[in-house]
């Protein structure tokens, strides 16, 4: 399988504090990478070494095929990414910041009107283009910042706790378009401390303390732990942490 | 360029849909060159005297109504006796006292003299020192009277004079609006780059629209124009405004070219954004910011020479002055809307003040990282 991302020793050190502890991992392409850990375990961290807005203190990572010291820039281009807080502007219309995102990457004027009424459509968010998003429902503002994050068609995207705080209902329907996009041969890098989230992923990593102590498929780590969830896997790791938040 | 374009139409959404920065855009030219330039007035007047008359004469009355007569002294009593006097002091009624020593007449008339005491109230230090100063010159006003009452048309003139008249060039009638509106404009200026600049940035920080920016392929210059040129915009705007208005309320018409001021402002807006581009890159919230650029704007202004003369600083504070870019741009406003300098005049402030945009810009962007 194709690599679209390749961490070797990746390590990020903050004064004597190693936040991120030498992880080495791969993920192919159009890949479900699940990247699991307690609070405070360092996925975060790690996640923003690869998407090239903290630089890493030793170690290299390709990611996208570009290195992730000296090729940041064009690394860019082919990612897309969505934190925490969603970072759609709040004081502008779901319209305007579609137009904004996708055209800071470039997207023609005739694109980004194709791409926004179909992407407006899927969402069920046509009557909303001139609301601002301040006044959308969490779920939706969650959609929105996903399909804004991959407005360009990167390689790759990475989502950083994507489904804090939505309802089960909505969180369900977020990884069907995780699935849907993944299925079109996007990578998805996804941070999640919601066990269940971690069952629909193709591979899991699990980090704890700064390293990866486990990764494999949720299956056959089951097996491995004699875990009939990947709840009771992650407790049984989790229970060997000294970090806590 | 196209992606400059798109981070100013999401700018200038923001800025229009922001009712507090569309408020602060007119209201704070308004209100800073409408109250200012009034309340922030040198010339002391209402200086509160109590008169302490032990003689009842008509020449002390006389003396005190040459007093209350001008603009200046207003009569809150009189008083039987000076301790008395020192009541009205101390309840902070009047500022001055005015002592007439008893046979203050008949010594006068005598002996060819008499003496008066004046105490002043030097807590308010200029009130006491300016309201002191004035009294001993109407005093001594009142001295010139009766003695040229008494002279009666001499022969000649025993004592020679040499009487001096001024003439107050580029401000005949030592208009302190004139002076004062000059120096507001350029505060304005000021708190539009610095301000304005710095809390919108550091905004993105705080709720994180700017990873957002930071993952995507936009440049720094890219980032950094989208937000300096909205601002540059503000200011010219605020400029304009503060002009018309000091056009209306005051009558002030720039002696200097309209042209120059813009061109100077234009430069001095870039090394303000500048500032507040480099405080944004230090602090991570907006009340950080709002704390640094306070601090920062309360020297900037008081060693600016708004309010007081550079000349007159000590030396030290003067070093100080010369490298607040707030000076070069009050001393060129004055010149050009009083005096009407041209560019020749000018010129030095003009490559200082360049210097400074350029040093404090590029710092800026060194700064900026989008990467930690």
């Amino acid at each position: 399988m194709e690599k679209v991302i390749t961490a070797h020793n990746l390590t990020r050190t903050f004064g004597d504090f190693t936040a991120v502890d030498a992880i080495s991992f791969e993920v192919g392409k159009g890949e479900i990478f699940g990247f699991l850990g307690a609070n405070g375990a360092g996925k975060t961290t790690a996640m923003k070494m690869l998407i090239g807005i903290l630089s890493p203190s030793a170690g290299s990572a390709t990611v996208a095929g570009f290195d992730l010291v000296t090729e940041s820039e064009k690394i860019k281009r082919n990612i897309g990414y969505m934190s925490q807080r969603f970072s759609l502007y709040e004081d502008l219309t779901v319209m305007e910041n579609i137009r904004f995102y996708a055209g800071i990457y470039g997207l023609s004027l005739s694109a980004i009107r194709e791409k926004s009424s179909s992407m407006l459509e899927r969402l069920e968010l046509s009557g909303e283009s001139k609301t601002l998003v301040r006044a959308l429902p969490l779920g939706w503002k969650q959609k929105l910042a996903f399909s804004l994050a991959i407005i360009h068609e990167p390689k790759i995207v990475f989502l950083d706790e994507p489904t804090g705080g939505v309802d089960p209902a909505t969180r369900r329907r977020f990884w069907e378009m995780i699935y849907e996009t993944a299925a079109g041969g996007m990578t998805v890098f996804v941070t999640t401390h919601y066990m269940d989230e971690a069952e629909y992923c193709n591979r899991v990593s699990i980090m704890v303390d700064g390293k990866i102590e486990a990764l494999d498929e949720p299956s056959r780590l089951k097996q491995q732990y004699h875990a009939d969830s990947m709840d009771a896997v992650f407790q049984i790791m989790a229970s060997g942490a000294k970090r806590s938040e | 360029m196209r992606v400059l374009l798109f981070l100013l139409v999401k700018e200038f959404q923001q800025i229009f849909r922001n009712p507090a920065i569309i408020r602060i855009i007119f209201i704070m030219p308004a209100v800073q060159l409408l109250v200012l330039p009034l309340a922030a007035d040198y010339e002391v007047k209402n200086v509160y005297i109590t008169v302490v008359d032990n003689d009842h004469s008509s020449y002390s009355h006389a003396l005190v109504n040459k007093l209350v007569a001008s603009d200046y002294f207003v009569l809150t009593g009189y008083a039987d006796s000076y301790a008395q006097a020192m009541l009205d002091i101390e309840q902070d009624r009047s500022d001055l006292i005015i002592e007439i020593p008893g046979q203050f007449e008949r010594t006068l008339v005598r002996e060819d003299k008499a003496t008066v005491s004046i105490a002043a109230n030097a807590v308010n230090g200029a009130k006491g020192g300016i309201g002191a100063s004035y009294a001993a010159s109407l005093i001594q006003d009142f001295n010139t009277d009766i003695r040229t009452d008494w002279l009666q048309l001499p022969r000649y003139n025993p004592y020679p004079v040499i009487a001096i008249t001024g003439s107050n060039w580029y401000n005949l009638h030592m208009r302190y609006d004139l002076f004062m509106v000059p120096g507001i404009l350029v505060i304005l200026l000021t708190m539009v780059g610095s301000f304005l600049a710095s809390i919108n940035i550091v905004y993105e920080k705080e709720v994180g629209t700017i990873e957002q920016i930071n993952v995507s392929p936009i440049r720094k210059y890219q980032f950094i124009l989208g937000k300096l040129i909205p601002f540059w915009i503000i200011g010219f705007v605020v400029l304009t405004i503060g002009l018309v208005i000091s056009r209306v309320a005051y009558g002030i018409i720039p002696e200097g070219s309209f042209g120059l001021i813009y061109l100077f402002a234009a430069v001095y807006l870039l090394a303000f954004l500048g500032i507040g581009l480099l405080l944004s890159t230090y602090a991570d919230t907006q009340q950080q910011a709002m704390f640094i650029s306070f601090f920062l704007m309360m020297i900037f202004i008081l060693m600016g020479g708004l309010y007081t003369s550079i000349d007159s600083m000590p030396e030290w504070a003067q070093v100080i002055a010369h490298l607040n870019p707030v000076t070069y741009f009050i001393e060129v406003m004055r010149m050009v809307v009083m005096k009407g300098s041209t560019f020749a005049d000018i010129r030095s402030q003009f490559f200082i003040i360049s210097g400074m945009a350029v040093f404090f810009n590029v710092w800026a962007v060194l700064n900026y990282r989008k990467r930690n």
